[in-house]
């Protein structure tokens, strides 16, 4: 699966899609590849404050349990519903469909300091 | 971490990481985690059928005119009531009662016993037993001459019955035949770790590739699947069988780990007797989560406000789509129908103890 070169990319395998001042945030292909079957997605709050660098929520596979770190700061708008009822669309879907929340950003000049697609390529191929 | 260059290798390393498996460390071992997924491979073996590659897994010959005696000093289960061509769970101890390792013991003739032990507890064990040998009687590491391959689920019999002359029907639960798979001699016991029918095999390490390839060909019709440690660990968990570093440590005991029906305290004195001989403080007992989230190993389990015990296995059950685990609580709170609390970073989520196992075959 590529990764799309509009989203903006973490070191612990988050992506994130700036629009204005709206961002959406989501797991990347490699990070569902490695956990593996996901079962249970736990998610904030709409309204919760999510920090750059921070975790806000969890992915568990059948074998383990993952913290999700937020790519860029900000207040949650929307949570995507199709993931608590079907959390295996993550696996099939991660950088699509099954994104994890919208946040109205607080400072849009954060998500410039993290990875592009290619960069973040060449990071899980090294990693 | 190990560096995974210095992890060890079953001789089907090759095959694994030739059909692109997900490799982990377990105990030092590079091995598959899963091929496809964990959800489909547990599947298979609840439906179908499931091939492993248990080859990490260690084994020990005990031989001489005592070898029995020493076998029953040394583990918890009563090898002299053992037939030839028997076999039976049993425990390893320590003489404060804690688990050096819980084993299968084969009796392969009067004066012969074959041990399968855990992995990552081989070395150990041997040590143990030695110590233990104040007998007429001989202890093999005998690992390295072993493959193991464990053919599970319903359509197990069917599929290895197509490699074999040996009548698999004929053999008992829990019992075992030398004979031949595909030309190479094998040991065929009727054993697992599934909770379903099934078979494990104990072959030349140079023949495994070989049969490994044989078994998938000879289950492609019935849906067979390779599968890896992440099924495995699902459906022991279902099955609530113990697993060696998580239900079953070297602080815990075996009447606490709900084993009582391995233990012979009227056999005469084994390693480790004299600690059993109190009742236990607490007890394994299952859970069934009933609020979002999954109790995993180490959580902490609480009752009424307070710490109580903890989790040490956890994670959701295909087969039943619950999330289900194993913990240890206070003997009075280690019986189905308590309402406990499990920590789930920092936030209490409520669940309930349940009777075990979580599932269990139907009797064919």
């Amino acid at each position: 699966m590529s990764y799309p070169a509009n989203y903006q990319y973490t070191k612990e395998h988050e992506w994130v899609l700036v629009e204005g001042a709206s961002g959406t945030i989501g797991i990347t292909d490699h990070a569902q590849h490695e956990l593996g079957d996901i079962v249970f997605v736990d998610l904030p709050k709409v309204g919760a404050k999510v920090t750059k660098g921070q975790t806000f929520g969890s992915v568990e596979s059948v074998k383990a349990v993952s913290d999700i770190y937020s790519p860029v700061s900000g207040e949650v708008t929307e949570i995507n519903e199709i993931l608590s009822k079907t959390p295996e669309k993550l696996n099939e879907d991660p950088h699509g469909a099954a994104w994890l929340v919208k946040v109205k950003l607080t400072d849009g000049g954060e998500a410039k300091e993290l990875m592009s697609a290619a960069d973040y390529e060449k990071y899980v191929g090294t990693e | 971490m190990t560096p995974a260059a210095a992890l060890k290798r079953t001789p089907l390393f090759d095959v694994h990481t030739g059909c692109k498996a997900k490799m982990v460390d377990f105990g030092g071992w590079n091995m598959p985690v899963q091929y496809s997924s964990i959800l489909e491979e547990h599947a298979a073996v609840r439906t179908a059928v499931g091939l492993f590659d248990v080859s990490h897994m260690g084994e020990i010959e005990v031989r001489g005119p005592e070898a029995g005696k020493l076998i029953d000093y040394v583990s918890t289960n009563h090898a002299a009531k053992l037939k030839l061509g028997q076999a039976h769970y049993s425990a390893l101890l320590y003489e404060h009662g804690g688990f050096v390792d819980d084993i299968l013991v084969h009796k392969v003739a009067d004066d012969e016993f074959f041990l399968c032990v855990n992995a990552s507890n081989q070395e150990k064990d041997f040590e143990h037993i030695c110590a233990a040998n104040h007998f007429d009687a001989e202890v093999d590491f005998a690992s390295e001459r072993y493959a193991q391959l464990a053919i599970q689920g319903p359509k197990a019999l069917a599929t290895l019955q197509k490699l074999t002359q040996t009548d698999l029907a004929a053999i008992k639960y829990y019992w075992f035949t030398d004979g031949s798979v595909s030309g190479t001699p094998a040991r065929i016991a009727r054993t697992g770790y599934t909770g379903e029918d099934g078979f494990e095999i104990y072959v030349s390490p140079g023949d495994a590739p070989r049969l490994w390839r044989e078994i998938l060909a000879a289950g492609e019709k019935a849906g067979i699947k390779q599968c890896g440690l992440g099924a495995r660990n699902t459906l022991r968990l279902e099955a609530k069988m113990a697993l060696y570093g998580h239900e079953l440590t070297a602080s815990i005991n075996p009447l606490e780990a709900d084993l009582g029906w391995i233990v012979k305290m009227d056999k005469g004195n084994f390693v480790g007797r004299a600690a059993l001989e109190k009742p236990p403080a607490r007890r394994l007992v299952g859970f069934e989560m009933q609020e979002r989230g999954i109790g995993r190993d180490g959580y902490e389990v609480w009752i009424e406000g307070q710490p109580a015990g903890w989790v040490t296995s956890g994670g959701p059950s295909p087969t039943l789509n619950k999330n289900i685990g194993l913990c240890y609580l206070p003997i009075d709170k280690a019986v189905p129908g308590v309402a406990i609390q499990i920590m789930i970073r920092n936030a209490p989520v409520a669940a309930i103890t349940v009777p075990t196992p979580f599932y269990k075959r139907a009797k064919a």
